[in-house]
């Protein structure tokens, strides 16, 4: 059999990793369009925080790693597929032939359609190559305007923090991480990041950006509130979108992302799609969603992989779980956070002490949760909501408490023959 | 190390929280817990001070053990002036508490003044503030506090102690319970902590506990969890029936104190003992007890965990009480069972969740309600006191007592006196079975001669954690002694007493005992503890701390006068039992017990022994 | 053979040994706060649930790992921790659906259970044998029941 991966993130490792498992002979060919080995962008704030250094980043730390797994690694573009053909055309000129395809070709930042984008200082956070650019003009006491204050933009901000620099954040939406936190997490977050010496704009929009003539401070921000900012740096951190250019005119149906069904499969059979880039079945509302994060990679490739190998394996549908640092405040959200019809929820706040627990649920079952401060066991919430574990007369008792969550998820699983499927 | 180093000074009339540093030097002559707080009290309190006003300190301490791997190391102490004597008082708990303390940084803290509102303390490692607890946990039993706490916090691993509705309406033997049903019992520590307007101390700690020598500390703990499992008390009786193993055999030597002490035996105890918590009830099908339950540390697990029937009728309409809960010790079920001759189990069982629920010593109450109970049987008080009939045997009267007492009801509110001066109250003082205001626990001193002089030399009021004689006299630990003989009595007692001063100074549990000597503490200490921690060092460090509280009694107003036993037991020969025909001979024992001590025929300690022990 | 820690609620009393041992072990001092096996209460049961990783064949932690920080011990099949490699992102701990890896705030990574090597110091210190340690395959019932029988020659309250 010969495997062909476009994409070497995560999503694409793995499933390398797995095919491989499934058989040791098989050919199989890891297309990456980026420079360095196969690394995680979730690994870059902690490089611009300067605990790790590039290779702390790498997915694999053995040089070797893909050679001893006879993985070939090609560095190049995919710029067009053919399923009739089977083949995959490269922009070096070459072409490569593949049995069975997966395409793992991750996201990659939009830019606001706002005048002046193109000035330099302005770069996304998204690439090792960007990461670059950043710590060269993120210097202690350089003032650095973050347009974004989402997931990925908040987990930045932790590590712009920690360079020294003077941040502004201006975020479109009336909280932070709008679209992961509840507007009482997102609200304490935003005095949090506030009481640590960051400016938060939110509501507000940056309308242009322009040259200030000032050398220090080369850039001039325009926000919707009337107000003008120079700086020296501005990070734009407004929303990611699948790679599928590509694959225009390939057949292969896109809406948001490459529409995949529960084995990861595109609508041309055996070429399959995993991670940022796929548009798979979200697990509670089973409409079609695009995942963008980590472990939703992880598990995608994997279920991918073992399909492409021809074992059976389904995915009971992606799940958005998140766990952000923000300067050192913890949050974490997980499914259907904001709730569901005909659902109840409970929330406890402690906003003097940044505490926060808020669960959703569904009769008897939790679809959701946003939590502040909960760093022991918080994986259980996943495991509640991804088990369907039934929580019985506990549902009562986390209403009054829901700090009581792991003894509600020890109590209805343990003894039971209670097994957590994928 | 063993020692954080750190005290934490709560100054609840002005609100501050601040730490300062150990005395290094206090902690080598007096270890820890017991001895090192009544230490800094003695130093820092007029020993005539009223226990309950603002000038009163009260200090949690823990030992050099607490917080380690070390079997029980999980104790901490209050020690303050108690309300119900007027003497020293140290009260030490188990639970997790203690440990949790340790393990946010602090060895002890010192409560000084009175809060002008209700506060609670909230611990978080270093950090420590006073919060209000009016409109939140004041005038809320511990139970509904701790849950209370933890909601708040949103920390379901917060350690608390607190004291209910007892303790704020300064029952004089209120107890400080923490971890829902571990009490600092005795003494009414739970009385002062309400009149300093302080419900509360929630703790959460991650900064963990170091040794001096870490492997040879794992295996001196070692060799010394396999001398606890090896003994037949500790290994065996403690584990599977708890301190109610100890029901039917002390009822059986006639020491076994039974309607205010009128009787020696009682006819129910087997209905209340150990094996009858085993066994199934005939309306459920249940047994009365659900498990054992170990403290923080601790590998004896002696702890029990009961059920009370749900159609039992002191719970049938109440499902608050259908949960398991701590159940009775021995000293808890002879209180409210024998002394008041009631054998109803579930009865003694709700009577002591409500001990708990609300923080009342049991041992105290108990007995205070028997004085009633003999009150109304005399006809001095009547149903019109009382609010209910209160015969002897009258388990619904206990029940309502107990009810009314944790909050603050009618008669309650008499009984929330002790019965020293309730008993006064109403003409009867030798009616009182205490000594210098504290009552007795359930031994009898006519059966068990040796444990009279303890009691009437414990320096906290009669208790019989001060000098367990009980062990060498009826269980032959660490030799057997004739319990109905006054040989050599003045000499275990006061061996006992000082070994005792030193296993409370560690932060071990004193069950220990039944199977440790200080052969088995002192390496555990030795390899936790910079310094030098010999026996003969530990042994000096016992008989100080005894002498120290001796004088601080002594300077609160005690005197030789006071240290001996109510009428009763030196005049009313027990009716029944191998004690048939016995008084306490507390008069042969005294004049020796104070020579061995060196002391003055007074009971005070001379120069010389002053001297020899450095203080 | 591999071997796993095999846990039986019905005779913990509480003690904690085995979270104090767990953080002994792994960080030279007494701090069940950073022991990565937790014993948990039922107050209105009576019941303590010691609880931790069980080296689950999913891995979910070590898949969701962006750096590789989380490895397969090859002896004990434990799912390991590597500190140096972590960078701290906590994915693993909302990966993992048993909730057993914890963020650590001292150090900023992360901690779960990694067997000790093939000794693990929670089974050791277990004084009712609630913990031990056995071969993977015994899972039949009747070797269950010899087990149960074998470790339950200490007395035990239960009625
Ligand atoms: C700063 C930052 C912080 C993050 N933090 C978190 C976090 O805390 N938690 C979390 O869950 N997620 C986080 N993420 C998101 C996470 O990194 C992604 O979800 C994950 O990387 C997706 O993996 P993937 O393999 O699908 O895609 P990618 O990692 O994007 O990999 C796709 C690869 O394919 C390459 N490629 C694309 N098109 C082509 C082509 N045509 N030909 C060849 N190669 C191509 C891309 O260049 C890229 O190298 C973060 C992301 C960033 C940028
Ligand atoms: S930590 Fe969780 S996911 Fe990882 S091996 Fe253990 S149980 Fe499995
Ligand atoms: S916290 Fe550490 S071990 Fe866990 S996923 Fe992140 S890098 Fe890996």
């Amino acid at each position: 059999m010969n495997y062909v991966i476009i994409g070497n993130g995560p999503a694409g490792v793995i499933a390398a990793e797995t095919l491989r498992q499934s058989d040791p002979q098989d050919s199989i060919v890891l297309i990456g369009d980026e420079l360095e080995p196969p690394y995680s962008r979730m690994a870059i704030p902690y490089l611009l925080m300067g605990d790790i250094q590039e290779a702390g980043t790498y997915l694999r730390k053995d040089a070797n790693h893909f050679r001893n797994l006879n993985i070939e690694l090609l560095v190049a573009r995919a710029d067009k597929v053919d399923p009739t053909n089977k083949k995959v055309f490269l922009n070096n000129g070459k072409t490569v032939n593949y049995d069975k395809l997966l395409i793992a070709s991750g996201s990659r930042p939009v830019a606001p359609p706002i005048t002046g984008m193109n000035l330099p200082g302005i770069y996304p956070c998204w690439t090792m190559e960007d990461s670059r650019h950043i710590m060269k003009l993120a210097k202690k006491g350089a003032r650095v305007l973050q347009m974004g204050a989402g997931f990925i933009g908040c987990i930045i901000l932790e590590a712009l923090a920690s360079r020294g620099v003077e941040l502004i954040v201006v975020e479109m939406g009336n909280r932070m991480v709008p679209r992961m936190m509840t507007e009482g997490a997102g609200g304490l977050i935003k005095k949090w990041c506030e009481k640590k010496g960051v400016k938060v704009f939110t509501s507000t929009k940056v309308e242009a950006i322009e040259k200030s003539g000032n050398s220090a401070n080369p850039l001039k921000v325009k926000l919707s509130n009337g107000e003008s900012l120079t700086v020296g740096l501005v990070i734009s951190a407004t929303g990611v979108r699948p790679n599928t250019e590509f694959l225009k005119g390939s057949g292969i149906v896109t809406d948001v992302g490459i529409k995949v069904d529960e084995t990861m499969q595109t609508n041309v059979p055996g070429v399959y799609a995993a991670g940022d880039v796929a548009q798979a079945q979200e697990f509670y509302t089973g409409a079609q969603m695009v995942n963008a994060i980590q472990p939703n990679a992880a598990d995608q490739a994997r279920i991918a992989a073992l399909n492409m190998a021809g074992k059976s394996a389904r995915s009971q549908g992606t799940m958005a779980i998140n766990v952000l640092n923000t300067l050192g405040l913890i949050s974490s959200s997980f499914g259907q956070w904001m709730g569901v019809a005909g659902g109840d929820h409970t929330e406890l706040v402690d906003e003097d002490n940044f505490r926060y627990m808020h669960l959703e649920f569904k009769d008897d079952i939790l679809v959701g949760a946003t939590s502040l401060g909960l760093t022991q066991h918080v994986g259980v919430i996943r495991g509640l909501i991804q088990g369907k574990i039934r929580l019985g007369e506990w549902k009562d008792l986390l209403l009054k408490d829901p700090t009581r969550i792991m003894e509600a998820y020890l109590a209805r699983t343990q003894g039971s023959n209670f097994k957590f499927a994928a | 190390m063993a020692w954080h180093k750190q005290v934490l000074r709560v100054n609840l009339s002005k609100g501050t929280c601040k730490a300062e540093p150990l005395n290094m030097k206090w902690v080598q002559d007096y270890l820890g817990q017991r001895g090192l707080a009544t230490k800094y009290l003695v130093e820092e309190i007029d020993p005539k001070v009223d226990p309950l006003s603002p000038d009163n300190k009260m200090i949690f301490v823990t030992g050099p053990l607490t917080g380690t791997m070390a079997s029980t190391g999980g104790r901490y102490s209050v020690v303050t002036k108690g309300p119900l004597t007027g003497a020293v008082a140290c009260s030490n708990s188990g639970g997790y508490f203690g440990a949790e303390l340790k393990m946010a940084g602090w060895d002890m803290i010192i409560f000084e003044g009175k809060s002008p509102k209700p506060v609670y303390l909230l611990i978080q490692n270093e950090k420590a503030e006073l919060l209000p607890a009016e409109n939140f946990i004041w005038g809320k039993s511990t139970w509904d506090t701790e849950e209370l706490l933890k909601k708040k916090h949103q920390d379901p691993l917060i350690r608390v102690s607190s004291i209910g509705r007892a303790g704020e309406n300064k029952v004089l033997f209120a107890a400080i319970v923490n971890d829902l049903h571990r009490a600092a019992g005795r003494s009414g520590v739970g009385a002062v902590m309400g009149s300093k307007n302080l419900k509360a101390v929630a703790v959460r700690g991650t900064k963990g506990v170091t040794v001096a020598n870490p492997k040879e500390f794992m295996k001196a703990t070692i060799a010394a969890k396999k001398v606890l499992a090896d003994s037949a008390v500790t290994g065996q009786g403690l584990p599977k029936f708890g301190t109610q193993v100890l029901m039917n055999v002390i009822n059986e030597i006639g020491a076994s104190p039974t309607r205010n002490h009128r009787d020696v035996q009682f006819e129910g105890a087997s209905k209340i003992s150990a094996e009858a918590m085993h066994e199934k009830r005939p309306t459920d099908g249940k047994a009365n007890l659900v498990t054992n339950q170990a403290c923080f540390g601790c590998t004896i697990a002696c702890g029990r965990i009961s059920k009370i029937d749900e159609t039992h009728w002191t719970v049938k309409n109440k499902p608050e009480y259908w949960g398991a809960s701590g159940g009775l010790e021995y000293e808890a079920a002879w209180a409210l069972g024998n002394d008041n001759g009631v054998d109803d189990l579930e009865a003694l069982t709700y009577a002591n969740f409500i001990c708990n629920e609300d923080g009342m010593d049991p041992i105290t109450f108990g007995a205070t309600v028997a004085a009633a109970m003999e009150l109304y049987e005399m006809g001095v008080i009547t149903e019109k006191d009382t609010g209910i009939k209160a015969p002897f045997g009258s388990a619904e009267a206990l029940c309502k007592f107990t009810e009314w007492t944790a909050h603050g009801e009618g008669f309650g509110k008499i009984l929330g006196l002790g019965s020293k001066r309730m008993c006064e109250k109403y003409g009867h003082p030798e009616l009182s079975m205490t000594v210098k205001g504290q009552e007795f626990p359930a031994y009898d001193s006519r059966g068990i001669q040796g444990m009279g002089l303890a009691y009437a030399t414990s320096n906290r009021g009669a208790c019989h954690l001060r000098g367990y004689t009980v062990a060498s006299e009826v269980m032959g630990i660490p030799v057997k002694t004739d319990p109905l003989t006054t040989d050599g009595k003045a000499g275990l007692v006061k061996a006992f007493q000082d070994a005792t001063a030193v296993v409370d100074s560690t932060g071990l549990c004193v069950f220990t005992t039944f199977a440790w000597t200080l052969n088995d503490i002192q390496p555990q200490l030795q390899t936790a503890c910079e310094g030098d921690w010999s026996l003969e060092k530990l042994n000096l460090v016992g008989e100080r701390i005894w002498n120290m509280e001796r004088e601080f009694n002594n300077a609160a107003g005690f005197t030789a006068k006071d240290d001996t036993l109510p009428k009763r037991l030196l005049t009313e020969a027990a009716k029944t039992g191998p004690a048939k025909g016995k008084v306490n001979e507390l008069g042969k024992m005294l004049p020796e017990y104070y020579k061995l001590r060196g002391w003055t025929p007074d009971g005070v300690p001379t120069k010389e022994t002053r001297q020899r022990l450095g203080l | 053979m591999q071997r796993s820690l095999l846990i039986n609620p019905d005779i913990c009393t509480g003690c904690l040994q085995c979270e104090m041992a767990c953080s002994f072990e792994h960080f030279g001092m007494i701090n069940p706060s950073k022991s990565v096996i937790k014993v948990f209460e039922f107050h209105h049961d009576g019941r303590k649930v010691p609880y931790t990783c069980t080296q689950c064949a999913e891995a979910w932690c070590l898949h969701a790992c962006p750096v590789e920080a989380i490895v397969i011990n090859k002896e004990t099949g434990a799912k390991v921790i590597l500190e140096d490699v972590c960078v701290g992102c906590k994915v693993c701990t909302i990966a993992c659906p048993f909730g057993t890896v914890n963020y650590n705030h001292d150090s900023g990574k992360v901690m779960k259970c990694d067997l000790c090597g093939g000794d693990p110091a929670c089974a050791l210190a277990c004084p009712t044998g609630a913990i031990t340690y056995v071969d993977s395959d015994w899972t039949g019932l009747e070797r269950m029941r010899q087990w149960a029988a074998k470790t339950d020659s200490r007395p035990k309250a239960q009625a």
